[in-house]
């Protein structure tokens, strides 16, 4: 039995200057919005986690930032990658009218969430910021707010401006949120002020993705196993949500 | 019932956390407490700060474990922190594992952790004695003896050094441990194994080789316990692990001679492990007519 699946790309969408959607040959019918897998490219010798951001078939929106995502971004049409997954708790679905508040390549997964919703019914509207209009990522599959820090595109400020401005059109049921996570942290308390809670998504540096070698543990919870999505309420007493990253050696370093 | 002593510590019940499991913080071994342990070890930590291989530093192929993780830690520095706050609110003993690549380095680990106030210290021998041509430390009396004498030059705390199971003669080794002052013997750490993608023609691994853990352990680890009571004979302490799964598991290493048993694999693929093992282990006694864990004992008739 292999360890990983095999996949071949099949496209390549550029969403911005940065940031690229693969679309692989692969489906994960099972797979919940906010699940990542980790993707291995063997001629490259390295394996990172990424954030699906749809599963039939399976889509991965990568940012390029370091060596790995830079070689994953470069990869062409016809080539393959290795995947293993889906892991972790996903966002958890539910409420008819739903606000969906995302950052960067942040907002990959919420679209599919989007997409989820919109299968079964449920109003969504989103949120998407970026810095400047060249970093915003496509819209969702339903009404998109976008955002911009130097007002280049769509509402002048960050995410919570596009979040006020969507809250002053009625109450949503649930906010789900991914992006920095001090972004996330801020869009919590808002939601929370408007008495609406939080299902969010967390990244740390992951080497099993499995729960055993406890390497991305965020306090006492581990983002592979128990998250990557948690309720806010989750994570308030944390002592690292919004505080602390542990590098590759597992030294605490401030977020 | 399942209470036990283990080098002048309680526990409530046998089952330990095995190192580099979910263990590399204090808050990490405190939620394992809480979950249900008997006794928590924490990830081995070395001198300096190690990132150990990149990815994949893991595979899972059904019940089996194939890790090469390389020893990341933030250094015996931060480790110090980590230990004292899980000793101060564990509520269970706290083992602090300690990784050196010569044995004065594990005398340096053993000493500085001392400040730390574990209940006790494992010296985790089945790592690469750089000095001596990449072999480890466990795998030959000599160094194994090594490594065993510079702790207990530096550390009046119990302490248990943790062999390989990838030897022909682990109950000499242990003997050979006990006789130059180890108080403990915990066996077995992961045995070497390699797993290879045929689509890629690569070994999976980053590391290309790895340790395997989690169910195919089990046979192995049983005749290392086994061997290794027979060899330090009954006052010796023993923290049998590999492969426990389930109560019956538990109990099995329980026969072949351990005091104690580490739960690693299991802990990642169940739920709750700590809580389920040991109340399996309590429904087999009571059916079975055992009322303590010391009775648990094999049949050599
Ligand atoms: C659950 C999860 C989901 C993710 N989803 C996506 C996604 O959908 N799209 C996307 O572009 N990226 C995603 N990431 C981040 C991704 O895994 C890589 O970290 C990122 O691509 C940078 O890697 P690099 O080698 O290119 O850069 P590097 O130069 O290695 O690092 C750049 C930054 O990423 C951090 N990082 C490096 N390695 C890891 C790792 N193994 N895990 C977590 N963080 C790391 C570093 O600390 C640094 O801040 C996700 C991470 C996690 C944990
Ligand atoms: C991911 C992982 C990391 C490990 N890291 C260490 C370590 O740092 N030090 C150590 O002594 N043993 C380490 N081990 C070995 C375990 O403590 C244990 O001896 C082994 O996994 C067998 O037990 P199991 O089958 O219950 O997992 C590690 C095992 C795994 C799976």
């Amino acid at each position: 039995m292999a360890s990983h699946t095999v996949a071949k790309i099949r496209g390549i969408e550029a969403e911005n200057e940065l940031v690229k959607t693969l679309t692989l040959d692969i489906s994960m019918p099972q797979a919940a919005p906010g699940q990542f897998v980790m993707c291995w490219l063997p001629q490259f010798s390295e394996e990172k986690p990424f954030s699906l951001s749809a599963k039939s078939p399976v889509r991965l929106t990568v940012a390029a930032r370091g060596a790995f995502s830079k070689s994953l971004c470069g990869l062409a049409r016809g080539q393959r990658i290795w995947i293993r997954g889906p892991y972790g708790r996903g966002f958890e679905l539910k409420g008819r009218r739903i606000l969906l508040v995302g950052g960067g390549y942040g907002f990959a997964p919420l679209r599919f969430l989007a997409e989820e919703a919109k299968k079964r019914g449920i109003a969504a509207l989103a949120v998407c910021g970026a810095r400047t209009k060249s970093l915003l990522l496509k819209p969702a599959p339903c009404e998109t707010i976008f955002t911009t820090d130097d007002g280049s595109a769509g509402i002048a400020g960050n995410v919570l401006e596009g979040m006020r401005r969507a809250l002053s059109r009625g109450k949503f049921d649930l906010v789900y949120a991914c992006g920095p996570e001090k972004m996330m942290e801020a869009v919590a308390k808002l939601a929370q002020r408007h008495g609406m809670r939080t299902q969010l998504l967390t990244e740390r540096y992951m080497k099993c993705g499995i729960g055993a070698c406890g390497h991305c543990c965020m306090g006492e919870k581990l983002v592979c196993a128990d998250g990557p999505m948690f309720y806010y309420e989750e994570l308030k007493k944390n002592s690292e949500f919004g505080k602390v990253w542990r590098d590759k050696a597992g030294r605490k370093v401030p977020l | 019932m399942l209470s036990v002593s283990l080098c002048g510590n309680r526990l409530r019940n046998p089952l330990i956390l095995a190192s580099g499991v979910r263990g590399n913080s204090a808050e990490l071994l405190i939620r394992a407490a809480r979950e249900g342990a008997g006794a928590v070890t924490s990830k081995s930590c070395s001198l300096c700060p190690r990132e150990g291989h990149s990815n994949p530093t893991m595979v899972a192929d059904g019940g089996i474990f194939l890790n090469a993780i390389g020893l990341s830690n933030p250094g015996v520095e931060e480790e110090i922190g980590e230990i004292r706050r899980a000793v101060r609110k564990a509520g269970v003993p706290v083992i602090a594992s300690i990784v050196g690549f010569s044995p004065e380095e594990f005398g340096r680990l053993a000493e500085r952790m001392e400040e730390a106030k574990p209940h006790m210290i494992e010296a985790d021998a089945s790592c690469p004695n750089i000095e001596h041509g990449g072999k480890m430390f466990s795998q030959s009396v000599e160094d194994a003896v090594a490594v065993t004498k510079a702790v207990r030059a530096a550390t009046s705390l119990p302490f248990s050094i943790k062999l390989s199971p990838d030897v022909p003669n682990i109950g000499q080794i242990a003997k050979a441990c006990v006789e130059a002052g180890a108080d403990c013997i915990t066996a077995v750490n992961t045995m070497g194994g390699m797993l290879i993608d045929p689509y890629a023609k690569k070994a999976v691994l980053h590391n290309r080789f790895g340790g395997l853990s989690g169910h195919a352990l089990k046979p192995i680890a049983l005749k290392s316990v086994y061997s290794i009571r027979k060899a330090v004979g009954d006052g010796v302490p023993i923290i049998g692990t590999g492969g426990v799964a389930c109560g019956l598991d538990a109990v099995e290493m329980i026969m072949a001679g351990a005091t104690c048993v580490g739960v690693g694999t299991a802990v990642a693929l169940r739920n709750g492990a700590f809580r389920q093992i040991a109340g399996e282990m309590r429904e087999f006694m009571r059916k079975e007519g055992y009322r303590s864990v010391s009775e648990l004992s094999l049949d050599e008739g």
